[in-house]
């Protein structure tokens, strides 16, 4: 059980055909880019131009179409660009050559346009963050076959959920995992951050999943380690 | 198990193995996704242990490993 579909170990056909770019020599954008003066206009007025290009397609990858939502899109998109730039500027040592210099600089925009995305849909929609959504984890649309094995093993998951997590593990396990909340705007209800609350919720599955061996059921490894 | 559910359950208890911290993860995805479409999956995860795991355990970030895989195979333009 919870095993996950195996991951193809083709490399995407898509990815051999189409080159991701051209001219991306990474000495050709740090070096203006640390330098002063017109060429370092130049150089930043480029990259933004690349990371409006990622922020636009994020947007319209995660925000689907229809006129009416352009402007907002668009907004969005510059928006997310003009954050990635002053992010990216100001983590520029921080590039090690590891990948392509664009590719480096796609994922920034690609966080600021998600997480702006994601922001934006839940801005002004409530988090029913002590709601015990997880007392109806149910085996409902289950054959009569599995009821037994699948109701046995729901109730020892209420169980742990109610009796082996804090009430701050529950609400956040609970609203991401249960309620589908985006744990970057769950983060920004509860005035934390995205890597404090991922720890929260990955000590809470490490609990349920401890509770839940003791009681017998075959799961994958519960020796885990911390994220660090 | 249905899928159905088997899905929620795996949701809640999120990946068996040792995972990366989402910090670690935006460090990281860029020589993740170059890897992944260069030696596919398997060369990715080597290279970068606990990767794919946070990304089975984190929604966010792995909405924001599909963009970037995504915009890398995208045809320039689109």
């Amino acid at each position: 059980m919870l095993s996950r579909p195996a991951a193809s170990d083709d490399a995407a056909p898509a990815a051999r055909a189409v080159p991701v770019a051209a001219a991306d020599d990474a000495a050709r954008w740090l070096e203006p880019l640390r330098s002063q003066g017109p060429a370092r206009e130049r150089a930043v007025a480029e990259l933004h131009a690349l990371l409006l290009r990622a922020a636009r397609f994020a947007v319209r990858r995660a925000g689907g179409g229809g006129a009416h939502l352009r402007e907002l899109h668009e907004d969005l998109a510059q928006q997310s660009a003009d954050d990635a730039l002053v992010a990216l500027l100001g983590k520029l040592d921080a590039f090690r050559g590891e990948s392509r210099f664009t590719t480096w600089a796609y994922k920034f925009a690609v966080l600021e346009a998600s997480v702006a995305l994601r922001r934006h849909a839940w801005q002004g929609r409530e988090i029913p963050l002590e709601r015990d959504g997880w007392l109806a984890l149910s085996d409902g649309g289950v054959s009569p076959g599995e009821q037994a094995q699948t109701g046995e093993l729901l109730a020892a998951l209420r169980d742990a959920i109610a009796d082996g997590l804090t009430s701050h593990q529950r609400r956040v396990l609970v609203a991401v995992t249960l309620d589908g909340v985006p744990i970057d705007v769950l983060a920004e209800r509860l005035g934390t951050t995205r890597g404090a609350l991922y720890k929260t919720l990955h000590d809470a599955r490490r609990r349920l999943r401890a509770a839940l061996a003791r009681r017998g059921f075959d799961l994958d490894p519960v020796d885990r380690e911390e994220p660090r | 198990m249905s899928e159905r559910l088997d899905e929620r359950v795996r949701r809640l208890l999120g990946p068996a193995g040792p995972e990366i911290t989402c910090e670690e993860c935006f460090e990281r995805i860029d020589r993740y996704v170059e890897l992944e479409l260069r030696a596919g999956a398997a060369g990715a995860d080597a290279e970068i242990p606990g990767m794919a795991a946070h990304l089975d355990g984190c929604p966010a970030c792995a909405e924001e490993h599909a963009t970037l895989r995504a915009l890398l195979t995208s045809r320039p333009g689109s």
